[in-house]
């Protein structure tokens, strides 16, 4: 039996969702490390994008930030940022955009903004950033978050970056024709929109973790699949893959003064 | 006119007064920190301050009471968390009410473009569905004369004063920007002075290719060397970015004395040339 971490099941089952002729817009954070893991398991030829204007990088380390300097070493190519909004975002030219977020909700929209009343924030976040746009021009979104009351709620307290709004076809009523959220990828299971009415359902559990499990890190009424599939476990190369990747990652950044 | 040479302290007062319209750029990159710790010893006030990825450039220079305003589409720490004297200004006030305008960073990045470009708006395909032009008056919809087509629309960044750092100015005053260039030369072209510090001035660039990010010098109002003024940021090909520095500024920034007294030391008592031996231990 091989042995793994929630994270580490979450951060595999994320780097499975993308395919090898996949061009990806690649949020920091949890979906940097999917999105690389993906590249240096299933998926080689893998074309990943960061807002910092770096296309086709192959990171040997996670960035830290969005515009670190391996991305750009890495890279085929370094556009400016306004051309890769523009172009290569808004022009249509990438299929997954790949982001986490402080809340979401049962329609995949997402608050990265403020926790509590926008003018007098419990908590300010840091914001958008090129999320709203991700969102909306990205062939479809694929959200990787780890599940709680707190952060999978009824409602969001500012909608960030759209989802499928009030679900059905509220998405297509702001003149957005991109597929959107159709993938959210958990550390108990994998969610996926009903086909109708978009609000997420869940279609795969993690080994080990029970449906109460997820209602109880659910702020809204959780849904199952007619049928629910058991998620495969990590095997031995992805988790190996992604401990290295930490592993340097770690080593690279703590060797600095 | 053609670009002029000057010291940090020069070119600081002679481009940046009290109530301008800043942008200091540099997508993690090239972030002007020599140039942001000058504008703090002057004691500049009430700037509006530009920025898409207001990081610890900005929460230095909004803790130490020089905004009024801040424009941003991310502001953060990246990788570390949250900006504290920028949360403090807007939850608290401290040290005074900062009034902030956020959009996000298609909407900047498209601006500073349409304010290189002369126009007065940019449009383009955005906020479709968001939150933000609920609580932003500068994002209106406006329809496509020709298709019908709902667009954004944000008023084009002009700035009084762009600052950005870059890795080379000739003796001529040309500057050349290498690897992630952000916004750095839309910021530029949008601005009415600009000031550039830079590694290093050399006596010609060599070998490099008829596409590069360049800005001539009759395009650039002042040029300073500041070798390893992008520090804790970093310059490609000279230094790293200093990725402990900006987790050890999250515990200083979260306390007002333990900042005060790190502006005190760093800024009010250093200088821009303080910043190369912050470098060395991080050469590229």
């Amino acid at each position: 039996m091989v042995d793994y971490t929630p994270t580490e099941m979450m951060t595999v089952s994320a780097a499975r969702a993308l395919k090898n002729d996949d061009v990806c817009f690649v949020g920091i954070g949890m979906p940097s490390a999917a999105c690389n893991l993906a590249r240096l398991t299933h998926a080689p030829e893998l074309t990943l994008i960061y807002e910092s204007g770096t296309i086709g990088t192959k990171p040997d380390v996670l960035p830290l930030s969005i515009g670190d300097g391996e991305l750009c070493e890495t890279a085929m190519n370094t556009v400016a940022v306004p051309e890769m909004f523009r172009y290569w975002l808004q022009g249509g030219k990438i299929s997954v955009g790949f982001l986490g977020a402080a809340q979401l909700d049962k329609f995949g929209n997402i608050n990265t903004t403020v926790i509590g009343d926008y003018d007098d924030p419990k908590v300010r976040l840091p914001g958008g950033g090129g999320a709203p746009e991700i969102a909306t021009s990205c062939g479809e979104v694929f959200l990787v978050m780890k599940q709680s009351k707190r952060g999978f709620v009824q409602k969001i307290d500012f909608v960030t970056s759209l989802g499928h709004g009030t679900g059905g076809d509220d998405r297509a009523s702001y003149g957005v024709d991109t597929k959107g959220p159709s993938r959210l990828i958990t550390d108990l299971c994998i969610m996926e929109p009903h086909p109708v009415g978009k609000q997420f359902i869940v279609t795969s559990i993690h080994p080990g973790v029970t449906r109460e499990d997820i209602i109880e890190n659910t702020g809204w009424d959780v849904e199952f699949a007619d049928e629910v599939a058991q998620t495969p476990i990590p095997n031995e190369n992805e988790l190996k893959v992604l401990r290295e990747l930490h592993a340097r990652t770690a080593k690279a950044h703590e060797g600095q003064q | 006119m053609v670009a002029r040479f000057m010291t940090l302290k020069e070119a600081v007062a002679s481009c940046i007064k009290d109530g301008d319209t800043i942008a200091m750029e540099g997508f993690t990159h090239l972030i002007p920190h020599a140039a942001g710790h000058e504008v703090i010893r002057q004691g500049i006030k009430d700037l509006t301050l530009i920025r898409m990825t207001p990081d610890v450039i900005y929460d230095q220079l909004i803790g130490a009471g020089c905004a009024k305003k801040l424009v941003f589409s991310w502001g953060g720490n990246p990788g570390v968390g949250s900006l504290h004297r920028l949360r403090e200004a807007v939850q608290e006030h401290w040290p005074h009410k900062l009034e902030i305008e956020e959009h996000s960073h298609a909407a900047m990045a498209n601006a500073y473009d349409a304010g290189a470009a002369g126009l007065p708006c940019a449009v383009f395909k955005g906020y479709r569905g968001a939150e933000l032009p609920r609580v932003n008056k500068n994002i209106k919809f406006i329809e496509c004369p020709f298709t019908g087509e709902s667009l954004a629309a944000v008023p084009s960044i002009r700035p009084d004063a762009t600052v950005v750092h870059a890795q080379k100015a000739n003796k001529k005053g040309d500057v050349l920007f290498e690897g992630i260039v952000g916004v750095q030369k839309e910021a530029v072209l949008a601005a009415k002075k600009s000031i550039i510090t830079v590694e290093e001035i050399v006596d010609d660039f060599g070998d490099i290719s008829p596409n590069a990010v360049m800005l001539p010098n009759w395009a650039v109002t002042a040029i300073v060397e500041v070798p390893g003024g992008a520090h804790p940021s970093y310059a490609q090909g000279y230094y790293k970015r200093d990725n402990a520095f900006y987790k050890a500024w999250d515990p200083i920034a979260r306390d007002r004395e333990a900042f005060t007294a790190w502006i005190e030391e760093h800024v009010m008592n250093g200088g821009p040339e303080d910043f190369a031996a912050k470098c060395r231990a991080n050469k590229a």
